[in-house]
């Protein structure tokens, strides 16, 4: 009897840790960070261009093939980071990479892809934010896959790297085909992190 | 390079704590008497390692290493050095890292001190101490590493949160850390005794001083975090019942309730179980409250989502250290019932009723703090829990405890009544209630029903507290240090709950919009915009108001709000103005520019919020002086040695780092951003603090 009742305790912290083991699973973030835009028509948008002299950027450029559209910005410290893994994919020349320079100075971000490299195929500038507001951007740097018909495919938040890019986009986009034709890829919903441990 | 030696210092320190935890698990088991022999120098060992590493995670910060990621994620050349120092415990890796060093000062403490305790126990204390260690040092390695490169290395970093930027936040965190860790040697303590199967209450005795010194650090801790965020957020609260607050305030709860039960149990050999069961549950609590900030299922948000194996850690660490403490108590508590009877009218009753009471107000603290975390795993939607739920339950067990405390503190042991005390009391009782109508009523005005009521409590409280003192001074007797200190520290409760009280009822606020020129009546008190002018700051420009208040006509203050846009992070923040006095403050902020020369501008009138932070801060000393005083008795273990380690801030390689969000409900949103959220916020999405 008296075992029993010192046994309370342990079955209280039992419970609490089903809720907290039921919260850690379905962390509620989870879903505000699943992007709502996997599935969806990606957001239509036109932005005048980084470099002054070249017409504007918009969403017209995504139409008809696989895009990678990264929103970035000069003074982000993650964004220097993956620019690496970005020149590489450009190298790789799978899809072309559209950027969206958010909250930026136009010199910083000029003198930013001199120095770097510059891996985009066109850098809208939205120093408000306005487009990256469509975009459900959080923080910078985002990575969204688009496919041929439009619709956003997959969301990275955060550096993208070279793992991540061949297990969350390339296997997305399927095998490289002669001509560029392309599997469509059913629209995924998955977490940012999702290739975590 | 010297990051990287730090890292080895880390990994170094990961195995001494790992020797300290064996050698003094198995050492007494065994009863191998070199292997306990070796306890206190593999704790020493590893305090030396961890310091190491926190040295040069600081040597990083001040040389402006931005090739460490953490460096570069938050600092930036255009920072004051001394907040560069600060930095260190500014995000989560930081932090976790100043949580191991407070850990290993407090353990250090224990090996000093370790003298005055049974070698066998001493040894078993440090090994659940390295055990503890063993897993927070592991987690920081494998989830949380500090010392993580950036290569290419940017050219300069994100900078500090401008909201952490602040010299109260500088000792914050390390403070609310010595209280925060502190419980885990009342923990280790606990779960000695378990394994041995005390039978006697001699661990008790030797559990209070840390215990009180422990409790004496988290008040100051919360308190200092309260005061921090009062001025730094700019909108007057003090108070957010945010989950970071309540991570630290349930083990205050917890833990005031152990000191009262250790009383009980050390002087007259009762509640021996129910003791061990707090001892273990206000560590407990410290973890979970741990888990919840840091794992991001309540709070910050991105850090799990960024890394879903810290959650996951840190639930195996609760698992492994609570449910194997709580096993424990199962199997030995039934061994350590006695059955010593007291009356109904007895200390021993009263310190029971408050044991119950505080226990409850910690549960009613718990099911606020996790009700969304269990809504939403119910399906039943997402619930927000703020002051209309916490405040009204806290009050039901609070109240009652008031009372109680004024009158407990003079019932006699075992035989009970009070005799001696009990027309004193009522007495004090009428004075206390005559002292609370004319504030509530005379001085303060309009009072709702309950202000009567509980400031009747609080001046009863300081009265009652102030018995036995002046009876020792009438007889010229000295009185006992451990008295002083009680008396002390029920006097800072009292004046605790009149500062909450008054704030709480007669506090006016109100957002105005106003051109240069134009006033606003708050109460008594007449503020008068002047106008404002541009102002540069060392990393921030600012836009700077001049409000003039005056109070029948005479000016009693003039304030100098600003609304500050710091240049790296383009985050802009509301830094308040206070007039502060003792009977009031005075607050004036800036809102936004609503054009046409006209600011929107928030203004209040505070009375007595002094009283708030002040009457924590004199239950911490109360505390102090009970541990201190026993020192000064001779040979019963104190800690001693830990308030001079926790201490030295800012000082080199002891300079501790810690807490990534702070007590505080503002910095879920910027802090996480930055610790999760690669690349951290976006510049001029700002005003996130201040929001």
């Amino acid at each position: 009897m008296k075992l029993k009742r010192s046994l309370l305790p342990l079955a209280g912290f039992a419970l609490l840790l089903v809720v907290l083991i039921v919260g850690l699973v379905h962390s509620p973030e989870k879903d505000i960070i699943a992007s709502p835009l996997i599935g969806k028509a990606a957001p239509q948008f036109t932005l005048p261009n980084l470099f002054a002299g070249k017409g504007p950027v918009s969403s017209a450029a995504l139409a008809g093939h696989w895009s990678l559209v990264n929103v970035w910005g000069s003074w982000c410290v993650s964004c220097r980071e993956e620019h690496t893994t970005l020149l590489m994919i450009k190298q790789q020349g799978r899809v072309p990479i559209i950027g969206i320079d958010w909250n930026d100075d136009d010199a910083d971000a000029m003198q930013w892809l001199q120095r770097l490299g510059d891996p985009y195929q066109q850098v809208g500038k939205d120093p408000d934010g306005h487009v990256a507001v469509d975009w459900g951007v959080y923080g910078a740097p985002e990575s969204f896959l688009v496919n041929p018909q439009g619709m956003v495919v997959y969301k990275q938040i955060g550096a993208m790297t070279p793992q991540i890019w061949q297990s969350e986009f390339l296997a997305r986009i399927g095998p490289a085909a002669p001509g560029g034709a392309t599997s469509a890829a059913a629209p995924v919903v998955s977490t940012a992190a999702g290739s975590g441990t | 390079m010297v990051v990287e030696l730090g890292n080895y210092a880390l990994m170094l320190a990961l195995l001494l704590a790992g020797a300290q935890a064996f050698f003094g698990l198995a050492g007494p088991a065994f009863k191998r008497d070199r292997w306990v022999a070796a306890v206190p120098s593999a704790a020493c060992g590893q305090f030396v390692f961890v310091a190491l590493a926190v040295g040069a995670l600081i040597h990083a910060f001040v040389t402006n290493d931005f090739s460490v990621r953490y460096v570069a994620e938050n600092s930036n050349t255009a920072l004051p050095l001394f907040y560069r120092i600060t930095a260190m415990w500014g995000a989560h890796e930081g932090s976790m890292l100043l949580w191991i060093l407070v850990l290993s000062l407090w353990t250090l403490a224990v090996v000093v001190r370790s003298r005055y305790l049974p070698r066998e126990f001493a040894a078993r204390v440090l090994g659940v101490l390295g055990l503890l260690s063993f897993g927070f040092v592991l987690f920081t390695l494998a989830t949380s590493s500090p010392f993580g490169r950036l290569i290419p290395s940017p050219a300069d970093g994100n900078s500090l949160n401008p909201v952490l930027q602040d010299p109260a936040f500088a000792i914050h965190p390390p403070i609310l850390y010595a209280g925060y860790v502190g419980f885990s040697v009342s923990f280790a303590f606990a779960c000695a005794a378990m394994i041995e199967g005390r039978r006697d209450q001699l661990w008790a005795r030797w559990m209070r001083p840390w215990t009180v010194s422990a409790w004496a650090f988290l008040a100051c801790g919360i308190a200092l975090g309260s005061w921090w965020a009062y001025y730094e957020l700019g909108w007057g609260g003090y108070w957010f019942w945010d989950p970071v607050e309540n991570a630290s305030f349930m083990p205050w709860l917890v833990g005031t309730a152990l000191i009262h039960s250790l009383a009980v149990t050390e002087k007259r050999g009762l509640f021996k179980s129910w003791t061990l069961l707090l001892a273990v549950s206000a560590f407990s609590l410290s973890l979970l409250g741990t888990f919840l900030v840091r794992s991001g299922v309540l709070v910050s948000v991105h850090s799990f989502a960024a890394d879903p194996t810290r959650g996951v850690y840190i639930l195996v660490l609760l698992c492994v250290m609570i449910g194997g403490a709580l096993t424990m108590y199962a199997l030995r508590a039934p061994a350590m019932q006695s059955n010593a009877g007291f009356n109904l009218l007895s200390r021993e009753s009263f310190l029971l009723f408050n044991n119950i009471l505080l226990t409850i107000a910690a549960a009613v603290v718990l099911a606020g703090t996790l009700a969304p975390l269990i809504s939403q795993t119910l399906h039943l939607g997402t619930l927000s829990v703020g002051a209309p739920y916490f405040n009204p339950s806290f009050l039901v067990p609070v109240l009652p405890l008031l009372a109680l405390a004024a009158i407990g503190m003079h019932a006699r042991w075992k035989r009970g009544g009070l005799t001696e005390a009990r027309r004193s009391l009522l007495w004090l009782l009428g004075i206390a209630l005559i002292v609370a109508l004319v504030l509530a009523f005379g001085v303060y005005g309009h009072p709702m029903p309950l202000v009567p009521v509980a400031a009747t409590f609080g001046v009863w409280i300081i009265l009652s507290a102030l018995i036995e003192p002046i009876n020792h001074l009438r007889r010229r007797t000295r009185l006992p240090w451990s008295v002083a200190g009680m008396c002390v520290a029920h006097i800072g409760l009292g004046v605790l709950v009149l500062g909450l009280t008054f704030v709480n009822s007669n506090s006016i606020e109100r957002d105005v919009a106003l051109k240069p020129g134009q006033s606003a009546q708050i109460g008594a008190y007449r503020f008068h915009y002047g106008g404002g002018q541009k102002v540069v700051g060392p990393n921030y420009d600012a836009f700077r108001g001049t409000v003039t208040v005056t109070h029948d006509g005479r000016q009693v203050a003039l304030l100098h709000p600003e609304r500050r846009q710091y240049w790296v992070q383009g985050t802009i923040q509301t830094k308040a103005a206070i007039a502060a006095s003792p009977q009031r403050d005075l607050l004036a902020a800036m809102g936004q520019n609503v054009g046409a020369g006209a600011w929107s501008m928030r203004f209040q009138y505070r009375p007595l919020i002094r009283l708030v932070w002040f009457g924590a801060l004199i239950m911490a000393l109360g505390g102090m002086l009970c541990v201190f005083g026993r020192r000064q008795r001779g040979p019963v273990p104190v800690a001693a040695a830990v308030p001079s380690g926790t201490v030295p801030l800012g000082t080199g390689a002891t300079a501790a780092g810690a807490l990534a969000a702070p007590t505080l409900s503002v910095p879920s949103a910027p802090t996480a951003m930055h610790s999760v959220m690669p690349g951290g916020g976006p510049p001029g999405t700002g005003g996130k603090g201040a929001a």
